[in-house]
């Protein structure tokens, strides 16, 4: 390497260091100043309920724009092309459920958790014990996601391959969502979420015009142009690049769509965002706002997506491709500001680099959040304390909790690194969808249902989509990659207790879960359920004696 | 809450329905909150599941139908292109439809529901 090469590398790891430590140092102020302003438990789980619709469908789109899909989705499409589409349409139509059938009548059934919308009616322990289960395993999926992810950026765009910086860095992000959390609560995550949409959707905006501006803004070119330099030539913008190979693949592909549109509401760390308003008409404000906002960015992706396939020289696509994709975005915005050694490239690439640390930092605090919240709240008083805990007590567990989950988080990352983002993402949607989402439909809308139905929908979907899994090609009977000689399942390849076919495992658990739910109420009686969902009908419609907004 | 309703002095947090306040059942059963529970149900059921199916049609299309989307349409665009975009357009449309139902048909009884327990609730649902 010349020597003006490297005093450039290091120009720019400086650049993109300085940034990252910009975006942190950031976060921090506002955590302190959120704890100034946090003193019972309705701030500490609900930030007070005293954000706007605008704020709220802000941090939703804060919390729910993962690293995922910025890095993940920009990059599936730069490397399968149109099936890296397919995924942003899932997550994007799934908001209607969402709009439709829960933010409103979650906000005003509900209190803290996803737990409290059942236990309205139902026996408080069973329910609650069952909700923080899959609380807590669906959001430990998600984390491992982003954190894994935020390992991998640092020391791709640091430059850094040691397996010790990745540790460190996984180390530092489970300090920084503890300390978000724990000082700042439910006020300091929502901010920093508010802080993250804007600076991703500025970030990724200014891409996007200068990629288009390279086309004249004719899409039509940059689509063409992508799909001569993929070597794929037309069949790069059409479906079944990644997904057609087989029927199991197309299946496959089903089973991930229905995972997708209906694993959003049923994300824990989603449904406690609607305890944040006021009323149920600004919950329903936050989620018009939300699905412009993921909309439009999901719009953006595209653009990065086949932007990077178009404008990308070969050197760059092969580290694209090395990193599974998630390099497209930042690469691109390298190109488009100037191209390597340019003070443009070094500048944008920083720029979009800081903006996925804070994506990544937002959405750790959320799941943290969420997951302590439940733990503190639905385990410790409800279940551990039968509800006469203090409210003092109950933040103090929260906040042990808080630090509990950082460092298993942390833990666990570690080994999990060998795991891909996508999957790990795509297995807390089905878990959400075949878990979560049967319970909470029934509870709202069928009079019928009761614990027993509750507690067996929640367990039956929880175990059958991880027990799937477990059983697909996803832990064993891959075999070796023909090319680089790679496993392909995470088991050894000696071990093969592959017997179900598909990667995802919702086209069976979330019918499944539904199914339990059924046939669980049905073979029970609990007049006590059925008796008090007159009371939780009329609350959930006219939010007669739902929770109201803390005054200071 | 300066005059306490009577009524079970003792309530057994774990089981919430032990305190029930009776107003909801006579809220219930009013012909305002049928209807508006009518009207929410007559909005969001058909249109949950129009749009599960449409979403459906685009995955089964993508899967089994390559040559219908991969049909080019104006330059490069395809049919597949047009088809994720009007899932976008169908999205947003239907997020606005929804919008503006609620605000005209649903909020008005609503506050009309929520202001009549204000006023008629007892003292007894106050302490979770």
């Amino acid at each position: 390497m010349n020597p003006k090469l490297i005093v450039m590398v290091a120009d720019h790891q400086a650049l993109t260091t300085g940034l990252f430590l910009f975006v942190v140092a950031i976060t921090i102020a506002i955590t302190f100043w959120a704890s100034r302003q946090t003193s019972g438990t309705a701030d500490y789980y609900a930030g007070g309920r005293g954000f706007s619709g605008l704020q709220n469908g802000l941090a939703i789109g804060g919390d729910y724009m993962s690293a995922a899909s910025f890095l993940g989705i920009s990059g599936a499409i730069a490397l399968s092309g149109y099936d890296g589409f397919l995924y942003s349409i899932g997550f994007l139509v799934a908001w209607l459920v969402a709009l439709l059938l829960v933010a409103e009548v979650l906000r005003n059934s509900g209190r803290y958790t996803m737990a409290d919308q059942l236990a309205y009616r139902m026996k408080q322990r069973p329910v609650r014990q069952a909700a923080a289960t899959s609380t807590v395993v669906v959001s430990i999926f998600y984390l491992l996601a982003q954190m894994v992810g935020a390992g991998t950026l640092v020391s791709l765009l640091l430059g850094v391959d040691s397996q010790f910086a990745i540790n460190l860095t996984i180390f530092a992000v489970g300090i920084l969502m503890v300390f978000y959390v724990t000082v700042g609560g439910m006020k300091g995550t929502t901010w920093v979420q508010i802080v993250k949409a804007v600076l991703l959707m500025a970030g990724s905006a200014l891409i996007v015009v200068l990629v288009l501006s390279k086309f004249q803004f004719n899409l039509s070119d940059l689509l063409g142009t992508a799909a001569s330099n993929s070597g794929k030539g037309p069949a790069f913008l059409e479906p079944g690049l990644k997904y057609g190979i087989s029927t199991t693949s197309k299946i496959d592909f089903l089973s991930l769509g229905l995972a997708l549109v209906l694993g959003t509401a049923g994300l824990p760390h989603i449904l406690i965002r609607f305890y944040t308003v006021p009323t149920s008409r600004d919950a329903r404000k936050s989620v018009l706002w939300a699905i412009g906002l993921i909309g439009v960015f999901y719009l953006f992706t595209l653009v990065l997506g086949f932007g990077a396939a178009a404008l990308l020289n070969k050197g760059d696509m092969e580290r694209v491709s090395a990193s599974g994709g998630n390099l497209a975005s930042p690469l691109l915005a390298e190109t488009v500001g100037g191209g390597a050694g340019s003070t443009g490239g070094a500048i944008l690439l920083a720029v979009i680099a800081a903006v996925a640390f804070a994506t990544i930092l937002a959405v750790v605090a959320g799941l943290t959040l969420t997951s302590s919240s439940s733990v503190a709240h639905d385990l410790y008083n409800s279940v551990w304390r039968k509800g006469q805990a203090t409210e003092k007590e109950e933040l103090k567990v929260a906040r042990l909790a808080a630090g509990a989950i950082g460092l298993v988080a942390i833990l666990l990352a570690i080994p999990a690194q060998k795991l891909n983002i996508a999957f790990l993402v795509a297995l807390a949607f089905a878990v959400a969808a075949s878990a979560n989402l049967p319970a909470i439909l029934y509870n709202m809308f069928w009079k019928r249902f009761n614990t027993r139905g509750a507690v067996w929908s929640i367990y039956g979907g929880l175990i059958s989509s991880v027990g799937l899994v477990i059983f697909s090609p996803i832990m064993s009977g891959k075999g070796l990659d023909p090319v680089s000689g790679k496993n392909l399942s995470l088991l050894p390849t000696s071990i093969d207790i592959s017997w179900f076919p598909l990667e995802n495992p919702g086209i069976v658990s979330i019918p499944l879960g539904f199914l339990l739910g059924y046939i669980g109420s049905v073979t029970s009686k609990e007049p006590e359920a059925q008796g008090r969902y007159t009371e939780l009908e009329v609350r959930a419609l006219t939010g007669a004696g739902s929770e109201v907004a803390v005054q200071h | 809450m300066a005059d306490p309703t009577p009524g079970p002095a003792a309530v057994d947090v774990r089981y919430q329905a032990s305190r029930h306040d009776p107003v909801y059942d006579r809220l219930h059963e009013s012909a305002e909150f049928t209807e508006l529970r009518r009207r929410y149900h007559s909005f969001v059921f058909p249109a949950t599941i129009a749009f599960l199916l449409w979403y459906l049609l685009f995955v089964v299309l993508s899967n089994w139908a390559s040559g219908f989307m991969g049909h080019k349409l104006l330059g490069n665009i395809n049919v597949a292109l047009v088809f994720g975009l009007l899932q976008f357009a169908t999205t947003f449309a239907l997020a606005w439809v929804y919008s503006n139902y609620s605000n005209k048909k649903l909020d008005p009884l609503a506050r009309q529901l929520n202001e009549d327990y204000e006023t008629n609730r007892s003292n007894l649902s106050e302490d979770a």
